[in-house]
């Protein structure tokens, strides 16, 4: 796509809606950014600001809606220009979900702030990290129309399933230890999900490119690391319960 | 009634090879106007021709039928075959061939004469039904083909040149079939056409492709979009690129297909 449209105004259009693309995405980044910096920090204020800033996300997400709609009703694009509008509207979607997440993560956050810390919140600023590192390079592909660099944050994804199902563990142990970490962790777990899900999305975002960018899909399919969803963990003594209960 | 044509799904057979276009070359006196032209058109399917205006898409479609015959500086050069005979051998006629190959042009084109007269015309000089019911049946079958009987069976001694353009060129069309195609080129059938008639011309040519083979030539690259399962792009007399519709216009292998067809061309 090096040549200009004829009608200039159709090549302005398209310029207009990749870059609101690339400022959704930032403010997406930004979000989860922030978020995962509330859970390190027990910081409820900074929570309250991510769930405050992603009804920005949902505004984004409505204006590069009715612009692709307006232009496949208007411009009726063809070949790469119909690749482009119609990736804008499935990114614009991934991104908002993006969003969501961080928004539960933040969430999640205010209620950990008002607990006692708990071990496995280490592991939380580390996945973190991979995640914003994956979708900060899948954005920067977006941007480049860099399909490699694009391909290799996909296949990131797989590092980031298997720090989630370390986690998992974790956190299932830690709960066993001792009842009272049971609902700390469970919104630990649910924080770990939300940024394995993130990451599902930016992969997304990577395959939508490949598709703008060559014209079909990527044909192989992603490394799955995920293994949680079979994962026992057997407690090492008996049940707690029952002594506790002698205390009390 | 309605003349029901076969059911659609189950009619959605390709005969490969129905037309063969090997290394065509066509000159206008000294001008080159197509440049090894190597093409070939399945049955029982549409194929739109496009491009930018003096591509040579609508030289090639004359070449189908043997029409640039009547242009005394035109040549043509390499192999065109119908179903595997050459239709330039020397043992072709070419009232026959146009008989084979039926046309339809830009601009609806009816005979001054009545509408019923405009379908005989064919049938008669071509010796396939005289007056009486054989003329009846083929006059009424041919305009309920071309989706037009129920709007002209009571009239059909008035002239054909007093129907609506969109109702002249569905006239033109049910002439074409009255003498049995196989092939029907269309060049720019709806170019003069308001929307609705177009949609209703359009609608007829997805039916049509049950029995008859259509390469249509269209200036709109919606219309090549909706109406047609091949499209090729020619390109200052050369055939750039010729693929299934749906990839040539959502992911077209050339350059020069991609700027034309997203406005990028020129």
């Amino acid at each position: 796509m090096s040549k200009e449209h004829i009608v200039r105004s159709y090549s302005e259009e398209l310029r207009r809606l990749t870059t609101l693309i690339t400022q959704m995405g930032g403010v997406a980044e930004a979000q989860v950014d922030t978020a995962v910096r509330a859970v390190a920090r027990r910081d409820a204020d900074l929570a309250a600001l991510v769930i405050k800033s992603d009804e920005r996300l949902d505004q984004y997400e409505r204006d590069i809606d009715a612009e692709a709609i307006r232009m496949l009703a208007l411009r009726q694009p063809m070949a790469g220009d119909l690749r482009e509008i119609v990736s804008t509207l499935k990114i614009a979607a991934d991104l908002e979900r993006i969003g969501d997440y961080a928004a539960n993560i933040a969430k999640r956050a205010m209620v950990l702030a008002q607990m006692p810390p708990v071990r496995p919140a280490g592991g939380i600023p580390r996945m973190g990290k991979l995640v914003q590192e994956i979708m900060k390079d899948v954005l920067d592909a977006y941007i480049d129309r860099n399909l490699d660099k694009a391909i290799a944050a996909w296949r990131r994804d797989e590092e980031l399933d298997d720090l989630y199902t370390s986690l998992f563990r974790e956190v299932l142990t830690y709960m066993m230890e001792d009842p009272r970490n049971i609902t700390a962790c469970t919104h630990l777990l649910f924080i770990a999900k939300n940024l394995e899900r993130v990451g599902d999305h930016a992969t997304n975002i990577a395959e939508t490119l490949h598709f703008v960018v060559v014209g079909h899909s990527l044909k192989t399919a992603r490394p799955k690391g995920d293994t949680s969803s079979f994962a026992v963990v057997t407690p090492q003594c008996g049940p707690p319960a029952a002594s506790d209960q002698e205390e009390t | 009634m309605r003349f029901e044509l076969s059911d659609r799904s189950s009619g959605d057979r390709a005969t490969p090879g129905k037309i063969t276009a090997r290394a065509v070359d066509v000159y206008y006196g000294a001008k080159r106007a197509l440049h090894n032209i190597t093409l070939n058109i399945d049955g029982n399917r549409v194929t739109a021709l496009i491009g930018p205006s003096g591509c040579g898409k609508s030289t090639f479609l004359r070449c189908l039928n043997r029409m640039n015959d009547t242009i005394d500086i035109c040549r043509v050069h390499g192999q065109i075959e119908l179903d595997g005979e050459d239709i330039y051998a020397k043992t072709i006629d070419t009232v026959q061939l146009r008989a084979r190959v039926g046309m339809v042009f830009q601009k609806p084109n009816p005979f001054p004469k009545s509408i019923y007269d405009n379908i005989a015309y064919g049938p008669r000089i071509h010796g396939l039904a005289q007056r009486g019911p054989e003329m009846d049946e083929i006059v009424q079958s041919s305009l309920e083909r071309a989706g037009l009987w129920n709007e002209v069976k009571d009239r059909l001694k008035e002239p054909g040149t007093g129907l609506s353009g969109g109702q002249q060129q569905r006239l033109c069309i049910a002439r074409a079939i009255a003498v049995s195609p196989e092939v029907i080129l269309m060049d720019e059938p709806c170019s003069a056409l308001d929307p609705i008639a177009t949609a209703h011309i359009e609608e007829l040519i997805d039916e049509l492709r049950e029995n008859y083979t259509i390469i249509i030539v269209t200036h709109n690259m919606q219309q090549a979009a909706r109406v047609s399962q091949k499209t090729a792009f020619f390109h200052l007399g050369e055939m750039v690129e010729c693929n299934d519709t749906e990839e040539i216009f959502t992911n077209p292998r050339d350059e020069r297909t991609h700027g034309y067809i997203t406005g990028r061309y020129g």
